[in-house]
C-alpha cells in the first residue's frame, strides 16, 4: 500500500480517532440537549453582550449567546486535559499577522455563511442539508487555492 | 434542570476539543499540510465525525421523544442563498491563509498554543464586521 502511505505519511489512526470523539461530541450535545452545536455562532452571539446593534441582539443570538459560551469554554478545557494526558504543549510558527489576517477573513465568511468547518462541515454534512455540503465542498477549494498560493508567493508556513 | 444543561454543554465541548487536539486539528501546520495536498488526513477526521453524528441526527430522535435535558431536538438550517456559498467562499480563503478555523482557534488556546490569541482577535472582529454590514 504505497500510495495509502503518500496519502497518509502520519498513518490515521489519531484521525480516526479524533473524528469519533468529535463526532460523540456532537452527538453527546444533541442527545442531552437537542443543540446543533457549530462553532462560529460563538463569535456573534457573544457580541450581543457589549454591543447594541440590533443584529447582535437577535432572537436568536441571545436566546443562545450563554450555552455558546460554555461550549466554547469547553473546547479549551477539553484540549487542555489532552495536553495534561496524552498529548504535549504546542506552539504554532505561523506568524502573527498571517493568523490575525486569516482569522478576519475566514471569522467573516463563516458568519456571512452562517457556518463554518464545524457548522456546515460535521453538522450539516450529517444532517443531509444540500447547502452545507456545497458550502464545504467551496470552501475546501478556495482554501487549497489560497494555501498553495500563500506557499508559492513567499514559502510562508 | 439548568445545571444539567450547562453541564452537558460543557462536557460535549470538552468532548470536541479532546478530540480536536487528539486529531491534530489544532495545529494549523497539520491543516495546511492537508490543504497543500501533503496529508490528507483531515478527510478521515472530517469523515469519522460527520457519519458519527449523521447516525446520532438519524435515529436519536426515533429512540427518544425529547433530549435529556430540554424540550426538542434542533435542526442544522443552512439556506441555499448567495450569502451562504459567498460566504462559504471566503471563509476558504481566510482558512487557507493561516490553517486555522474557530473550533481549533478556541481549542489551540487551551492546549497553550497562545498566538491562537491572534487568530481569535481576527475572528471576533471579522464575525463583528459581518454583523455590522447587516441591517438589524
Amino acid at each position: 500500500m504505497f500510495e495509502f502511505d503518500l496519502l497518509f505519511p502520519l498513518g490515521i489512526t489519531h484521525y480516526l480517532i479524533g473524528g469519533l470523539f468529535i463526532g460523540f461530541a456532537v452527538s453527546f450535545l444533541f442527545a442531552t440537549t437537542g443543540l446543533v452545536g457549530g462553532m462560529s455562532t460563538f463569535f456573534t452571539s457573544t457580541w450581543s453582550f457589549v454591543s447594541r446593534w440590533e443584529f447582535f441582539n437577535r432572537e436568536a443570538f441571545v436566546a443562545s449567546r450563554n450555552w455558546r459560551i460554555a461550549y466554547a469554554v469547553g473546547l479549551a478545557v477539553g484540549a487542555l486535559i489532552w495536553m495534561l494526558t496524552v498529548g504535549d504543549a504546542f506552539v504554532t510558527t505561523i506568524s502573527w499577522w498571517q493568523l490575525t489576517l486569516g482569522g478576519f477573513v475566514a471569522g467573516f465568511g463563516a458568519r456571512l455563511s452562517n457556518g463554518c468547518t464545524s457548522g456546515h462541515g460535521i453538522c450539516g454534512i450529517a444532517s443531509f442539508q444540500l447547502p452545507s455540503l456545497l458550502a464545504v465542498l467551496i470552501f475546501l477549494g478556495t482554501a487549497m487555492i489560497t494555501a498553495q498560493l500563500m506557499q508559492k508567493l513567499g514559502g510562508l508556513s | 434542570m439548568r445545571v444539567a444543561f450547562f453541564g452537558s454543554v460543557l462536557i460535549a465541548g470538552a468532548l470536541f476539543g479532546f478530540g480536536l487536539s487528539y486529531s491534530a486539528m489544532i495545529k494549523p501546520e497539520v491543516v495546511l499540510s492537508f490543504l497543500r495536498f501533503e496529508d490528507f488526513g483531515l478527510l478521515w477526521v472530517l469523515g469519522s465525525a460527520s457519519l458519527t453524528t449523521m447516525l446520532t441526527y438519524q435515529f436519536l430522535p426515533r429512540l427518544m421523544r425529547k433530549p435529556l435535558f430540554d424540550k426538542s431536538f434542533r435542526e442544522h438550517a443552512a439556506s441555499l442563498d448567495r450569502n451562504t456559498l459567498v460566504g462559504a467562499a471566503i471563509f476558504g480563503i481566510g482558512w487557507g491563509i493561516s490553517g486555522v478555523c474557530p473550533g481549533p482557534a478556541l481549542a489551540g488556546l487551551g492546549a497553550g498554543n497562545w498566538p491562537m490569541l491572534f487568530s481569535l482577535v481576527g475572528i471576533f472582529a471579522g464575525a463583528y464586521v459581518q454583523g455590522r454590514m447587516m441591517k438589524s
